[in-house]
């Protein structure tokens, strides 16, 4: 077709076309997003994403640099709480029944020495308080106010392996919302953290929270707090806490409960 | 044909007749948009359609948006919500106090043809279920891909001189905006000559959107990081806080949707097949017919 003949032709129908050829291509489109969604390999592309912003934080942010701190007039009246807010396991109920007198915490794995504390020992410990706020996945923040001891304390009362790597957060809360009733075995929380985060001086296991004790609904008796990260790394209801080189042998060998559900390991965006 | 022969005739002998066909060319295409700007456009054609959908995703995790560094829930800025009513539920949207009735699309959408309680509807969303992990690493995939783009095509832009010759109006120009706020109602369009250059309300409108929509967007995104935050408090200061931030990310990203709808119907009116082909292969048709 010569050039004349295509500018003689009316604008409309053009119009018509490109419209009808656009919209038909949304369609497919939109169909092969939810197609990629669920096809590993497309999957772990653009999970690659998250290892790059990973290693650029990583490398451009100050390893000590503190998350921003709040003023008590700050202090949020409603701190939501997410996930596990009322634990039934069994081994939970009897904790919690005597207000947590004989909960212990157990450090152990790639460690010079294991050690066992209990909430009196870890309040006679060095503490550091600090008003913070929370960041949900899901996109809301509180700000609250946190004691507890220095993950770093612990650790280097514990002495770590030359091959540790990362820090293992074993909980005493089984999760479990609608949407994971197909899992084949329900499992405890747990979550890892690598040892720049652990080494981190706002990195605590708190036992208070707004200048009282920790609630159940937040985590008692022992949370952590990892402000650098959002809400899902921050483990509640502490039972143990091991360090190792890997942890693709733990559970769905993705780094965490909501990490073997398709969340990132890394949650510092 | 020899370049000098062509000159020759186009320059001394303007007779129509005699202009051979490449002359012919010569005169009516002109090479509108440089190969890195159409390779950016696409890029970023991609990049802001994947970040806008799985950004609703995003949102729809937490369908409220407030001013401040954290949430009062009580009192959103902007929600969205289904509500529960005698006659069935019902889609609500509140936009800073005015409470609108938006079933079938915000609140309550649907879904394999039930009515579902959704902020944002299953098509605008990627995925299209609700799945806010997924969403995330289509979010974050594509906001690296954006700001690589994003910066090649800046330093392109100041190097070549492209913003500055081709967006920056002159004086002259910005003195004629009124007649070019006419002719756009009127949707007539320059040819010839004069449609080889942007006209002053494209220029301001490509200005905002390079250098007010989408920094604000990548930044206040920046901001919302909590690692981030840590080494650029600023961030905070500048947007009023994590909240705020999350609020200004979704009206800047408003504010791009917005100018997507009237630059595609712009694109529509003013000859579509003639500015889809000079995006893609640069070539534009300026209608100067040698008759």
């Amino acid at each position: 077709m010569s050039e004349r003949d295509e500018r003689t032709r009316g604008e409309v129908p053009h119009r018509r076309g490109f419209l009808a050829a656009a919209l038909s291509l949304a369609g497919l489109a939109l169909s092969g997003c939810d197609r990629v969604s669920n096809e590993p390999h497309a999957r772990s592309i653009l999970g690659a994403a998250n290892e790059l912003t990973y290693r650029v934080q990583r490398f451009l942010l100050g390893a000590h640099r503190l998350a921003p701190e709040y003023s008590e007039a700050e202090i949020s009246s409603e701190f939501r709480a997410n996930g596990s807010t009322d634990p039934q396991d069994d081994e939970y109920l009897d904790l919690a029944d005597k207000d947590f007198a004989n909960w212990r915490l157990k450090v152990d794995g790639l460690v010079e020495r294991e050690l066992s504390f209990s909430l009196a020992d870890l309040r006679a410990l060095p503490s550091r308080t600090q008003i913070t706020r929370h960041d949900c996945v899901e996109g809301w923040s509180c700000i609250g106010k946190w004691t507890g001891v220095p993950l770093a304390e612990i650790l280097s009362r514990a002495g770590l392996g030359p091959q540790a790597r990362y820090v293992v957060f074993h909980c005493a809360d089984t999760l479990n919302d609608g949407s994971l009733s197909d899992d084949p075995e329900s499992i405890r929380y747990y979550e890892t953290i690598d040892l720049a985060d652990a080494d981190h001086p706002q990195t605590i296991l708190a036992y208070d929270m707004n200048g009282k004790k920790l609630d159940i609904a937040h985590g008692a008796p022992l949370r952590l707090r990892l402000e650098r990260q959002l809400g899902y790394k921050m483990a509640k209801y502490i039972m143990r806490i091991e360090v190792v080189r890997s942890f693709a042998g733990l559970h769905g060998g993705k780094g965490g409960y909501w990490e073997d559900r398709g969340y990132e390991w890394y949650a510092g965006i | 044909m020899p370049a000098s022969e062509t000159t020759h005739l186009t320059a001394a002998n303007p007779e129509p007749d005699t202009v051979t066909a490449g002359s012919q060319v010569k005169a009516r295409w002109f090479r509108r948009h440089t190969a890195l700007v159409r390779a950016a456009h696409w890029v970023n054609v991609v990049c802001f359609t994947l970040l806008l959908m799985s950004g609703l995703q995003i949102f729809n995790a937490h369908p409220a948006l407030y001013v401040g560094a954290q949430s009062d829930f009580a009192h959103p800025a902007i929600a969205i919500s289904a509500q529960r009513t005698s006659g069935g539920i019902k889609g609500e949207t509140a936009v800073f106090g005015h409470e609108f009735d938006t079933t079938g699309v915000l609140g309550v959408s649907s879904m394999d043809g039930e009515p579902t309680p959704r902020a944002f509807p299953s098509w605008s969303t990627i995925p299209s279920y609700q799945d806010l992990a997924t969403g995330r690493r289509w979010h974050f995939f594509f906001a690296w891909l954006l700001v690589l783009n994003g910066i090649v095509y800046f330093i392109f832009g100041f190097a070549s001189r492209h913003f500055r010759r081709d967006l920056l109006p002159s004086y002259a120009e910005l003195r004629h905006i009124g007649a070019d706020i006419l002719d756009h109602l009127r949707l007539r369009f320059p040819r010839g000559e004069a449609a080889k250059r942007y006209n002053v309300l494209q220029q301001l409108a490509y200005l905002a959107v390079v250098f007010v929509l989408f920094p604000l967007v990548v930044l206040t995104g920046l901001t919302m990081s909590p690692g981030i935050d840590t080494t650029v408090p600023q961030l905070l200061s500048v947007f009023g806080g994590r909240q705020t931030a999350r609020l200004i990310h979704f009206l800047a990203a408003s504010g791009l949707v917005l100018f997507v709808v009237v630059h595609l119907a712009m694109v529509l009116v003013s000859g579509v097949w003639n500015n889809l082909r000079s995006m893609i292969t640069g070539w534009y048709d300026l209608g100067t017919q040698p008759r």
